[in-house]
């Protein structure tokens, strides 16, 4: 194949790989967009592999490497569990970071491709900015996998003087970098650029560190977008346009993501990658919001037979749905209730705040599992004028995002949050263990609201009392 | 020494209630107070003076007798100018009194030197006030008697009926004006099947309009209601005219109209012409609750029930005396409620205390001072503009995912912004080589159709977004594909062995995520369905 028609199939691909993204625009033409990815990544690597760059004495082992991944990933594909998405995906985007830095550390120590003046120097950058970005997202990804995953804990690690140890480590990356790129020889250049190296990789372990579970979703969808950022800079390093627009795409994707979840939780994003939310400027604004406005009133425990009776005798539910019932695996009980409910002529839907779960759509995929029929899910913007009208809203296993002190108090460190506004329907039934607080360590003056009714109990097996209930 | 509370006889003609019963009197006895009873007082309510006797009550032969020996006097009708000559220095009052409408009564009063408490004027807006609301508890007996009033003269059923004889229509009622009284025959016309409609300027109330199981008709014209303290207020020259379209198409529809609009201190409205009454079906009634007050239709005559143009009228203005035993006890149970208010010691005494919000309204003459109208309540602004406010507050941005980015950006974020990318793009101009701006260019691009595309995504596939992208950043299969074993020109040196094993190790993990990427993708799009 000549090296004309591989640029072709790779404007080729590009084009599918827009087409893709543009078709999740909407669940109608959402699997369509995936096959044109699938279609669009075929095109690319098999004219990589039949184009000019690659001889034939490289195809068995591409092959070989190819089968071991194309497995792995298959079976992983297959196996994970929906409430799992978050951290299969953190897992994937470490995958990609690492492959970035095994790309630039290859193009490297590779010698048969000799640059001189500018044109050196700024290859050299490619590859230490790439290498730089692959570890970060790599390290990055891990963490967020391990705190995704459990095996890590979730709570913010915020060592003394952070920000400080950041700079430091930003200041040695750059002069590392003034040092290889004026290495003399190839060996020269790759003791700062293993130093360098380590030094990501710690930023990468350091940054997610710091940041606590509930802003999972926005990390997740940053390092979505560092893993393009490296692609992208991999594209430079090798000059090929298709790795620079793909990972452009994705990296603008991820970014786009990130802002729309901080945006969902009126933060900041440097804020949320300082990290340690509820600690150091929200601690002491959190404190004197507890001074100003102490919630007033009485919890009422509610019984999963009175819940069941509520909701029968409603008109009109809308159901929110939070982490806990993704932890609880309550998604499929939520919708044999929503089923039974809706032959009964009742109006049920779902309100899915943006930031609920620990990664952008989270619940969507969980409603989805459980065969809800995406037009009852709604958005948070769509449904929050409902409220008024609507008999029982049900929150399950959700907290900060339904808190009305982020509207009411404006010393909440949550102030100025969009939240769905439960406690404007008649009532609201509030699913929940205890009376603990949120990620965000605030307490909810909700559960206070003369309206509301606390179900305690685990998410699951409450719901199947409640489903028992109403069969009867 | 207890205070003793008198009870006496009605004297208006036709009135039938009476101020108390013997079931609240032994709880006024209770309290510590003495209770007599004019001879005869309950009769016409069905309650005798064997009961109040049991009750613990002294039966006391003449008014004459009873005024006099009595501290407290609880009436319901307020006093006549003979009974306003029996009372004493001293004696404290308790009844319906209208301080508005009988400028007369309230001096010849003060001038007695007594205290008169004026169950009318009750702050009705106080939460706390309403087990004392006599016209709420009034009202509601109005409503429901001007459904059975009308039922009455009505030559049909209520409910609609599919019988072996035929099929009967419901009974259409319309009820002009949602108060207590409204909804309360809103409740009772409902209950007898009748299909229902009403009115009120007072739009808050379609709520509870639609709550008791009728049609809130609107007038259409904007134009907001309400007035102080609940009631509803007089309304523009627009609004009216729009009103009167609406009532007229009504009575062409309805059987039964039932009319209860009062605007306070001022004559009821006239919402009913003699043109629309004519415009009635033969047989129809119309209840006018507001008769006393000269009535909501051009020909009601109060106190009576009079046929015009084949419908007919009916403008009693004694419904709750025609429901003499249940009002009776509904009232004695308000005016419980107020002694317990004034007699917070349990002792059969009682304080007039004039720093109480409830009592101070009450009060409309305190020993001889006419203490009528009170200062307006400091009240709370009303819930639903509070609400309205708290609404307003958050701001609303655009909603995500459906194209930009909420506001513009202000001027001067804008300058900066392109200041810094300027700067960026010269120095990028005056170093870079031209091999390196055309991947650039690409680059940017790019970012920008990401942008653009990305902004279409709806929320709900936000998690199929992030593992296609995911699949898709595995792209860098072709950075190491290139390296595993490129064409290399003779006698170039190149650690092939380390490259291939990197190149290796990168074509592996990136066919993880291809294949797993886009697995995962369709299989949770796979799930997505209506």
């Amino acid at each position: 194949m000549s090296a004309s028609l591989a640029t072709v199939s790779y404007i080729g691909a590009t084009i599918l790989f827009i087409l893709s993204l543009g078709g999740l625009s909407n669940p109608e033409t959402s699997r369509r967009g995936n096959w044109y990815g699938i279609i669009g990544m075929a095109l690319a690597v098999l004219a990589t592999i039949f184009g000019p760059r690659v001889t034939t004495g490289g195809i068995a082992w591409i092959v070989i490497a190819m089968a071991i991944g194309a497995t792995v990933g298959l079976y992983a594909a297959k196996k994970v569990k929906m409430t799992q998405m978050p951290e299969l995906v953190a897992l994937m985007h470490s995958l990609v970071g690492f492959a970035a830095c095994t790309v630039g550390y290859a193009s490297y120590i590779d010698s048969s491709t000799v640059f001189t003046g500018a044109e050196k120097a700024i290859h050299e950058m490619e590859i230490y900015i790439g290498i730089l970005i692959g570890a970060v997202t790599f390290s990055g990804s891990v963490i967020a996998f391990g705190k995704l995953s459990g095996k890590i804990n979730g709570k913010p690690l915020l060592l003394p003087a952070r920000h400080m140890i950041n700079l430091a480590g930003l200041l040695v990356v750059i002069w590392m970098g003034n040092v290889f790129i004026n290495a003399e020889s190839a060996l020269g250049g790759v003791f700062p650029l293993i130093l360098m190296t380590l030094i990501a990789l710690a930023f990468g372990v350091h940054m997610v560190m710091a940041i606590g579970g509930a802003d999972m979703p926005v990390v997740v969808s940053m390092l979505n977008s560092y893993s393009g950022w490296a692609a992208a800079a991999t594209g430079f390093m090798l000059s090929n346009d298709l790795l620079i627009v793909t990972g452009a795409l994705v990296g603008s994707s991820g970014a786009i993501l990130s802002y729309i979840m901080c945006r969902a939780m009126n933060r900041n994003f440097i804020s949320v990658i300082a990290g340690g939310f509820g600690t150091g400027d929200g601690g002491s604004a959190k404190k004197s919001g507890d001074a100003a406005q102490e919630p007033v009133g009485e919890v009422v425990p509610v019984s999963a037979s009175d819940t069941a009776e509520l909701l029968k005798d409603a008109k009109s539910v809308i159901i929110v749905p939070g982490y806990g019932m993704a932890v609880a695996q309550a998604q499929h009980t939520v919708y044999e209730i929503t089923k039974i409910l809706r032959e009964r002529g009742v109006n049920v839907r779902f309100g899915i705040h943006p930031v609920a779960g620990r990664m952008p759509g989270h619940m969507n995929v969980l409603l989805a599992e459980a065969r809800v029929p995406y037009d009852i899910v709604m958005e948070m913007d769509e449904l929050n004028d409902d409220f008024p009208s609507t008999d029982v809203a049900m929150v399950i296993g959700a907290n900060d995002i339904v808190n009305p002190a982020a509207q009411d108090d404006p010393d909440s460190p949550i102030a100025g949050m969009p939240v769905l506004e439960v406690w404007k329907a008649k009532t609201s039934i509030v699913m929940k263990r205890s009376m603990a607080s949120g990620y965000a360590g605030v307490d909810n003056p909700l559960f206070y609201k003369e309206n509301n009714r606390m179900l305690f109990g685990d998410a699951k097996k409450m719901l199947d009392e409640v489903l028992a209930a109403i069969k009867d | 020494m207890p205070l003793i509370i008198g009870i006496p006889k009605e004297t208006f003609p036709g009135e039938k209630r009476v101020a108390s019963v013997p079931e609240v009197i032994e709880k006024l006895i209770k309290l510590g107070f003495a209770v007599s009873v004019e001879s005869g007082a309950g009769q016409e309510a069905n309650f005798y003076d064997e009961a109040y006797v049991a009750a613990g009550a002294k039966i006391v032969g003449s008014a004459a007798d009873l005024w006099a020996g009595a501290d407290i006097i609880f009436k319901v009708r307020a006093p006549s100018s003979d009974e306003v000559k029996l009372m004493k220095e001293g004696q404290t009052l308790i009844s319906f009194v209208w301080p508005a409408q009988n400028s007369d009564l309230m001096q010849q009063l003060a001038a007695r030197k007594v205290t008169v408490l004026a169950i009318d004027s009750l702050p009705r807006q106080l939460s706390r006030a309403q087990k004392m609301d006599a016209l709420t508890s009034m009202a509601g007996i109005v409503g429901y008697r001007a459904v059975v009033e009308a039922a009455n003269n009505f030559g049909r059923f209520f409910n609609g009926q599919i019988t072996a004889a035929g099929k009967i229509p419901p009974a259409k009622v319309f009820i002009a004006g949602a108060g207590v009284a409204g909804l309360a025959a809103i409740g009772t016309a409902v209950g007898l099947g009748a299909v229902v409609r009403a009115n009120d300027t007072r739009p808050e109330v379609a709520d509870q309009v639609k709550s008791m199981g009728a049609e809130f008709v609107k007038v259409d014209y904007e134009e907001e209601g309400s007035g102080t303290g609940g009631y509803a207020k007089v309304m523009s020259e627009g609004f009216q005219a729009a009103q009167r379209d609406m009532y007229a198409q009504q009575a062409k529809d309805v059987d039964i109209i039932i009319t209860t609009a009062l605007i306070p201190g001022k004559p009821a409205p006239r919402l009913i012409t003699a043109e629309m009454v004519k415009s009635m079906k033969p047989g129809s009634v119309i209840v006018d609750l507001a008769a006393e007050q000269g009535g909501n239709c051009e020909l009601t005559e109060p106190g009576k029930v009079v046929v015009k143009h084949g419908v007919t009228i009916v403008g009693y203005t004694d419904l709750p005396s025609r429901l003499s035993k249940q009002s009776s006890t509904l009232y004695a149970t308000n005016l419980f409620r107020l002694t317990e208010e004034l007699c917070k010691t349990k002792d059969g005494n009682i304080d007039v205390n004039m720093e109480d919000d409830a009592i101070r309204g009450l009060t409309v003459i305190k020993a001889g001072e006419i203490t009528w109208p009170p200062p307006p309540l400091n009240l709370p602004a009303p819930p639903a503009a509070k609400a309205a406010a708290a609404v307003k507050a958050p701001e609303k941005k655009s909603s995500h995912g459906h194209g930009g980015s909420g506001e513009p950006m202000s001027m001067r974020t804008l300058a900066i912004v392109f200041g810094v990318g300027g700067l960026l793009f010269w120095l990028m101009g005056a170093y870079a080589p031209a091999n390196f701006l055309g991947h650039f260019t690409v680059f940017v691009l790019a970012c920008f159709v990401g942008y653009m595309v990305v902004w279409n995504v709806t929320p709900a596939l936000h998690t199929p977004l992030m593992s296609v992208t995911n699949a898709i950043s595995s792209i860098i299969a072709i950075g190491a594909l290139v390296q595993i074993s490129p064409p290399i020109a003779e006698g170039v040196d190149r650690p092939g062995f380390w490259i291939g094993v990197l190149a290796f190790i990168g074509i592996a993990l990136t066919a993880v995520n291809m294949f797993g990427g886009f697995a995962v993708t369709r299989r949770m799009l796979a799930m997505f369905r209506k």
